[in-house]
């Protein structure tokens, strides 16, 4: 149902409802002079295009109208385009209307975002000829605000590029997987498209490998935006009707509420799914004199003591797979091939647990390497989703701050989940009665009591604490 | 799939006149019997159809369902199939005086009752008010908080069941009421009226229905196990809620569980022949429609391809579907997913009626009759005495338009000729929010438009324009008219929008009774209503010819 621009402009009185119109173009530096006009003379200057890179204005659908809202975008960026089809809807003083294109080439950039006005005429978005041209017009449609060309009435729009929540980007081609052909479910495949995930790069965990919206929302750094309805247990379907009753007190006066950014709500959403576990805890002290000589020893080296901590744990972990286990269904322990130790790092308002793979195989120095290299990625926001979801056991230190013990929340599908407290002088009497000055540190471990018990978890710590006060084992 | 609740309430909205006549506190079901053993004919007849002059010649009708008026035939009408169409035909037969038998070899109701529109209205009742809750922002923007909805399969399955059981005994209830021999088992003719029902119970009749209907067509190539390879018969009974389920065919029915199955969370993959998804719909109702129904929610599609070969889920793998192209038959692409729905339409029930008795031959399957539903022989010539309706003849596969065909046949047989104008015959597709249309599209008024040479005009309203539909926080939808500029006919009205197929019926019957623009845009809506979508409707159209004399309402209260 194409409308050819003539038509339009034959009946320029649109009635209140939802109709189609076909958009505008111009050779880019061309002046906007008449706002009316500019559908229709650039439709015909197209003819003596020199760049293959077109602007796609706000079209005036009726004469009333000096303004127009994206009601949404119904192309993504890069997306191809075929003459005639509707690539944008613009709302208006009275209606709602698609805007198709006049010709074929692909949507290269798109300047005023969904729920964003710009004025008649000015450039919403720029569709280039060919692939080859779409990052040439991006670069145009990022100097496009201070490249006042036109001397014309309409400024040129805000270009307030709608940048996606969470800066993960597409995760590179990891492991070429050979020529298996992935699965995507309906939603998985929107998803992805909507945060600019490539599918062909995300492993399935759905049913027969297919991957689902939960890998493109994991793959994405994001938190599924609405949990499925499946029926919830009783006892957390209480929790969560109970929670909600008493939650909502009235706002104090100034009080500002601030939403969840995606790294926050997939953290809120991962400690309520916590609440499913049920988990204990056991403390240990352990004696770490020996572990801060060797710490002073190879500090030079570059090693940290997250690194010396993961490889202690690693090792003590080898020796007991239960603590590394998982169960994921409540029936069954999952036994997990490697031992990945993923550490809690505070980043600019939030929280991430890089993963440290193979932590009881890697030798000290690689381990710190790879430390470092985590934790940039990290603060930039450029870890891929297995280097933060691939964990099998966490740590997480407060010691630095002089926090003596505390206790952490055991992450869903995990076993377990190490607290590690400052090291501090600590008078102790040895079985002898002599006292002495000793640098104790707390460790306090989280577990899921479905798999690991106590004594498990015991003879874990005290593996855990030989190694650390007999630390040479760690620099082999 | 279409409403079954139009018909029972029709039926008792024909007695309504005579309400007045009887005792005020009779049941609707009462008011019937009484009306008709006591009230003059004439009172009975003047509802519904218009019978202009010629009305009385309907016979003493009285004393319910009792002795055929020939005495040689046990009955003045024998149906087979007692569905939605032949319930129609027998209630309109009683009236009329008919001695009447109904012959079913299933369960009295048919698909509409037991395995279609009616079930399917359970299930998509709660997948509305599941959509509603589970939309935060819908929620929000009422100040509404819920917390995080959930359901329980059997119960949803249970509320269509027993729905299906009340309509059910309601149908049988009615027509036992009203006298109507209800003959169980399997119906064939034997030849000129005579039926054959049962193991061998033969009855004469004057005049034979065949009402036989139809059941879901499944395209060769794939094999349905009713667990995970499906059709709608299975799928309204509930049984699984897959999270991802193929849909074969995007029409009416495949749109309708998409909406529930989506609403229960399910992951959706449509697989369409056509090269656009909603065929049949107006084109621009179906790109609105897409944008609301499909681009939104959990669903993609495959268009322009067939399902060539599907084999259901077993040793521990999923269900497998082949693509081909639909032109080239290359093939395209093989899906994997955890249940299909085959939704590609249905297929006329009529084996085993005899047909070879009379010489009659199916054109795939569908028995061919004439515009007044008189069977035709396989020369070409009208079989005396045997009429065929609803989906057997594949006119317009519709409960109301089986039972609309039925109570026309009867008005034949009864001495007045009747030719039923199918284009005034509206349809609905229950989504979220619903479709609704009635006459030509835009593209099929063109083009007889341009047959014809008339001149084809447009009006389009939009919900976002109605208090009601704001109210409501639905303002998603358009209403589009297309009529004849110079007389102000009305051709067509698609409705896509909240309540569409409750709004539909002021134009189809505006249609029906050939009352035109100029007449009806004159008529008042109540406000703030949904109705006022179709009064805008009528008042944006711009029609050549003045308002014809003034009508008999305004008279009436100067």
């Amino acid at each position: 149902m194409a409308v050819s621009s003539s038509s339009f402009l034959s009946t320029p009185f649109l009635s209140n409802s939802k109709s189609t119109i076909s958009f505008a173009y111009s050779v880019s530096p061309a002046p906007i002079p008449s706002l009316r006009r500019v559908v229709f003379r650039s439709h015909r200057r197209a003819m003596t295009v020199r760049s293959k890179i077109r602007e796609i204005f706000m079209p005036a659908l009726s004469s009333t109208m000096t303004e127009g809202k994206i009601v949404s975008w119904l192309k993504t960026e890069g997306e191809k385009l075929a003459k005639g089809q509707s690539v944008v809807v613009v709302e208006s003083d009275k209606a709602d209307m698609d805007v198709e294109t006049f010709y074929d080439g692909y949507l290269a950039a798109i300047v005023v975002g969904e729920g964003e006005t710009a004025p008649v005429g000015a450039a919403i978005g720029l569709l280039a000829e060919t692939e080859a041209e779409i990052e040439e017009a991006k670069n145009k449609a990022a100097s496009k605000s201070s490249a006042a060309v036109a001397p014309s009435p309409p400024p040129p729009p805000a270009t307030s590029s709608p940048a996606p929540a969470i800066a993960q980007p597409a995760p590179v081609a990891a492991v070429s997987d050979g020529p298996r052909k992935t699965v995507a479910t309906p939603y998985a495949k929107k998803l992805a498209k909507q945060h600019k995930v490539d599918i062909g790069s995300i492993a399935g965990t759905g049913p027969f490998g297919r991957i689902t919206a939960s890998d493109v929302e994991a793959a994405a750094g994001i938190a599924p935006s609405v949990a499925p309805p499946p029926p919830p247990p009783p006892a957390s379907a209480a929790a969560t009707a109970k929670a909600t009753a008493t939650s909502s007190p009235p706002l104090l006066p100034d009080s500002s509420v601030v939403p969840f950014t995606a790294m926050q709500s997939a953290v809120s959403k991962n400690m309520i799914e916590s609440l499913s576990v049920p988990t204990f805890r056991v403390g240990y002290p352990v004696n770490t004199d020996a572990l801060d000589t060797l710490y002073e020893k190879v500090k030079p080296k570059g090693v940290t003591m997250t690194a010396l901590l993961a490889k202690a744990a690693g090792m003590a972990l080898a020796q007991h797979p239960v603590v590394n286990a998982s169960c994921k269904d409540g029936k069954s322990f999952t036994y997990n091939s490697n031992i990945n130790i993923a550490v809690a790092v505070a980043i600019n308002g939030g929280l991430i647990t890089p993963v440290l793979q193979d932590a009881d195989k890697l030798d000290l120095y690689l381990l710190s390497q790879k430390w470092k290299e985590l934790v940039g990625k990290a603060r930039s926001k450029q870890l891929q989703p297995h280097e933060y979801n691939s964990g099998t056991f966490t740590l997480s230190n407060l010691g630095m701050f002089g926090v003596d013990r505390f206790d952490a929340i055991l992450p869903p599908g995990q076993g377990a989940i190490m607290a590690v407290g400052a090291s501090k002088p600590t008078v102790v009497a040895d079985k002898d009665g002599f006292f002495s000055v000793k640098n104790k540190m707390m460790v306090n471990v989280t577990a899921d009591h479905r798999i690991v018990y106590g004594a498990d978890l015991a003879a874990f710590l005290q593996t855990f604490a030989k190694i650390v006060e007999n630390p040479d084992s760690l620099t082999l | 799939m279409q409403s079954a609740f139009s018909l029972s309430f029709s039926q008792s909205s024909l007695t309504l006149p005579n309400r007045p006549l009887c005792s005020s506190n009779a049941s609707p079901r009462n008011l019937r019997r009484e009306a008709f053993g006591f009230s003059p004919s004439k009172q009975l007849t003047s509802c519904r159809f218009q019978v202009k002059s010629r009305r009385i010649e309907v016979s003493a009708a009285a004393g319910g369902n009792g002795a055929p008026s020939n005495k040689s035939f046990d009955y003045d009408l024998v149906i087979i199939g007692a569905g939605v169409g032949g319930h129609g035909a027998a209630l309109h037969a009683v009236e009329k005086g008919l001695k009447t038998a109904i012959i079913e070899g299933d369960v009295v109701g048919g698909t509409c009752v037991n395995r279609g529109c009616v079930p399917s209205k359970a299930l998509l009742a709660v997948s509305g008010r599941m959509r509603e809750l589970q939309n935060e922002h819908h929620m929000k923007s009422f100040g509404l908080q819920v917390s995080a909805a959930g359901y329980d399969r059997q119960g949803v399955a249970d509320h269509a069941n027993n729905l299906a059981t009340k309509i059910r005994n309601n149908l049988t209830n009615s027509m036992k009421a009203l006298g109507v021999d209800i003959l169980t088992g399997f119906g064939s003719v034997l030849g000129p009226q005579k039926v054959k029902y049962g193991k061998d119970n033969i009855i004469t009749a004057k005049d034979i229905i065949i009402a036989t209907g139809s059941v879901p067509f499944v395209p060769k190539g794939i094999e349905v196990d009713g667990k995970t390879v499906i059709t709608s018969d299975h799928a309204l009974k509930l049984e699984s809620v897959p999270d991802w389920i193929a849909i074969v065919g995007s029409g009416y029915i495949g749109l309708e569980f998409s909406d529930v199955y989506t609403a229960l969370g399910s992951e959706v993959t449509f697989i369409e022949a056509l090269d656009q998804l909603m065929p049949g719909f107006d084109p621009e109702i179906s790109k609105l429609a897409q944008r609301v129904l499909i681009n939104p929610r959990k669903i993609d599609y495959h268009t322009g391809v067939f399902a060539s070969k599907i084999t259901p889920a077993k040793d521990g793998r999923p269900v497998m579907i082949e693509l081909i192209d639909a032109k080239t038959k290359e093939p395209k692409d093989t899906l994997e997913v955890d249940a299909a729905l085959i939704a590609t339409g249905r297929a006329p029930f009529t084996n085993g009626l005899g047909l070879e008795n009379i010489n009659v031959a199916t054109q795939r399957g569908f028995i061919p009759v004439d515009e007044r539903m008189r069977v035709i022989d396989g020369n070409g010539k009208l079989v005396p005495n045997l009429y065929c309706i609803g989906d057997a003849n594949g006119k317009l596969m519709l409960a109301h338009a089986a039972s609309a065909q039925g109570i026309s046949v009867v008005e034949q047989v009864t001495g007045r000729d009747h030719v039923l104008n199918h284009l005034t015959i509206p349809a609905a597709c229950f989504t979220h929010p619903e479709i609704s249309m009635v006459g030509l599209t835009e593209p099929q008024a063109r083009e007889k438009a341009e047959k014809e040479g008339f001149k084809v005009s447009i009006a389009k309203t939009s919900f976002k324009a109605n208090t009601k539909a704001l109210a409501e926080n639905e303002g998603e939808g358009l209403a589009k008219m297309i009529y004849r500029p110079d007389n102000g006919e009305i051709l067509g009205v698609h409705i896509f929008g909240l309540h569409a197929a409750d709004l539909i019926h002021e134009a189809s019957n505006a249609i029906a009774l050939g009352t035109r623009i100029q007449d009806i845009k004159l008529a008042v809506h109540a406000h703030p209503t949904l109705s006022e979508v179709v009064d805008e409707l009528f008042k944006a159209a711009k029609v050549e010819s003045p308002a014809s004399t003034t009508p008999q309402s305004v008279k009436a209260t100067v």
